[in-house]
């Protein structure tokens, strides 16, 4: 508890030496100002934004598109792994298609969907929805398929039916993978909202950020930038804090076993 | 008698890796009446555990068939529990002791009034009281298997199959641990089939014994144990007859 506070302060040092060295960078004109405007300004331009309502209308944007595609993928793909973790024949039909698509970088979806959706919404949801799909997949079957067969037996012993030894048994039994698969297409669907908004679209804060650089809006670029790294991070928190609560007998597991 | 279980000439042999099949049990038939204490004695790696995978509808017998309650065997009956030799991997990590045991009740559907309260009451039966909110792999491996016993009472099954159900705890603890499966058989008049490497632990257990041979197990013999009952550690185990039936089965299992 002391060390993690003493941490936390120590890295808001560190936070506010580089925002003041940022700082003098720019006050001393050791870049050029233009392209890097001093953290004062940026600092106040994002003030700025937020107060105007800007900021958050295109945050808001860009989070229902990564929620969608995001909450789509592990609907869809928290049960295909599930299915691939218990039916082997399945897993064995469907591992050369998945492991010829994987090696795809993500963001060579976005044309492809471009054909297909435009450059609506559909288009950047479908992205995100793809890109998310081999880290939840393939964790979730990872985690099904090395559950101890103990525990089937255990489930089929007291007469679970396979619907209930599933929900009873299985996913909780897995549910540190999923949640390893939840956590990695977490950070991908950030990637990829920003990514297909810069492609191709007149919102979000990827289109925002884009947009005041042709600009030349620099600062407000930088606000942007800020903006996105504070959502990536406040979505990391709320992601560990839901993960501390409903794992913590795993952590528990964890430290015992070490 | 009722015989509530029938084992009828089951085999199983297992396929080997390079195609050969081993049989692992030989045409074994025995019969438990309802409200008996049986033990199967055995060495290691005679099928014991296959037997009870068998007997559970876990897996299914080569050939022969298996009478629970006037019903063929065909998947696990529901009147039936098996607690596996390997408890800690058996029991919920995810749940506390008392979700563990909550599962018991939960699985049998059967909605109770006061799932809580018949939950605490079995904790307090196993001797696990002040343990509700503690998670399995907090505590000690006989205490585990408390929780694995509790768990599989709580569900209410007619028959309860056990697995080497203290084999892997320590000596003292595991004397414990049979006076509690005792008192527990007492209490609740649950038929219980128990296999064991242990010939002591069957006799003092047991209402009657049947031993196993090595493997492809056959049933050699079958004991009937004729010491009173209540049992107790001390005085039972220094019986003159505790001794000669240990001798007679050991004589029989190392021929
Ligand atoms: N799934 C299996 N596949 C092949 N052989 C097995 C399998 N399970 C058990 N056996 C073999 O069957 C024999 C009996 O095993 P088991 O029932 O576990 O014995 P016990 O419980 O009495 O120690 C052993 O020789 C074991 O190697
Ligand atoms: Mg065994």
């Amino acid at each position: 508890m002391k060390w993690n506070r003493e941490s936390k302060l120590n890295g808001l040092v560190v936070l506010m030496a580089a925002a003041g060295i940022w700082e003098s960078v720019s006050r001393l004109g050791l870049m050029n100002p233009l392209f890097f405007p001093p953290m004062s300004k940026i600092l106040s331009m994002f003030f700025y934004l937020i107060s105007s309502g800007e900021i958050l209308y295109q945050v808001l944007v860009s989070l229902k598109r990564a929620a969608a595609g995001y909450f789509l993928a592990a609907l869809l793909f928290i049960p295909l792994g599930v299915a691939m973790g218990i039916f082997q024949w399945l897993h064995r039909s469907l591992e050369i298609i998945i492991e010829t698509l994987r090696p795809i970088p993500p963001p060579v979806v976005v044309p492809v969907a471009m054909l297909f959706f435009g450059l609506g919404d559909g288009m950047k949801i479908f992205v995100i929805f793809i890109s998310c799909a081999w880290p939840i997949l393939l964790n979730t079957f990872d985690g099904v398929r090395s559950i101890d067969r103990v525990l089937v037996y255990t489930a089929r012993t007291f007469g679970l039916s396979h619907g209930r030894s599933i929900i009873k048994v299985i996913l909780p039994a897995a549910s540190p993978q999923i949640m390893t698969g939840l956590r990695i297409s977490l950070g991908i669907t950030l990637i990829l909202v920003v990514i297909s908004e810069m492609v191709g679209s007149s919102d979000g804060i990827g289109y925002f950020i884009l947009d005041s650089q042709r600009r030349l809006k620099v600062t407000q670029m930088y606000a942007g930038m800020l903006t996105l790294a504070l959502l990536g991070y406040a979505l990391n928190q709320i992601f560990f804090l839901f993960h501390s609560r409903a794992l913590a007998w795993h952590e528990g597991l964890m430290k015992r076993n070490r | 008698m009722v015989a509530i279980l029938e084992v009828k000439k089951v085999s199983k042999s297992y396929r080997q890796l390079d195609g050969e099949s081993t049989l692992a049990i030989d045409e074994i038939s025995f019969r438990v009446e309802k409200g008996e204490f049986v033990s199967l004695v055995g060495p290691s790696g005679c099928g014991k555990t296959t037997l009870l995978m068998c007997i559970a509808g876990l897996n299914p017998p080569s050939t022969g068939g298996l009478v629970v309650k006037d019903v063929e065997v065909h998947g696990p009956p529901s009147n039936l529990v098996l607690v596996f030799q390997e408890f800690n991997k058996s029991l919920f990590a995810w749940r506390s002791i008392l979700g563990n045991v909550l599962f018991g009740l939960e699985a049998r559907e059967k909605r109770s009034q006061d799932a809580q309260g018949e939950a605490r009451r079995l904790i307090k039966l196993v001797g696990l009281e002040g343990f509700e909110r503690h998670y399995p792999w907090e505590l000690s491996g006989g205490m585990q298997q408390r929780v694995a016993i509790a768990r599989a009472l709580a569900y209410g099954p007619e028959i309860l199959l056990m697995d080497e159900p203290f084999g892997s705890v320590d000596a003292l603890t595991r004397l414990e641990l049979e006076d509690t499966l005792l008192k527990i058989w007492e209490d609740l008049g649950t038929t219980i089939l128990l296999v064991t490497h242990d010939i002591e632990e069957a006799i003092y257990l047991s209402d009657r014994i049947y031993v196993v041979s090595r493997r492809p197990s056959r049933i050699l013999q079958t004991i009937d144990v004729d010491l009173s009952r209540p049992r107790h550690q001390i005085t039972t185990r220094a019986d003159a007859k505790f001794m000669e039936l240990r001798n007679e089965i050991y004589r029989q299992i190392s021929q």
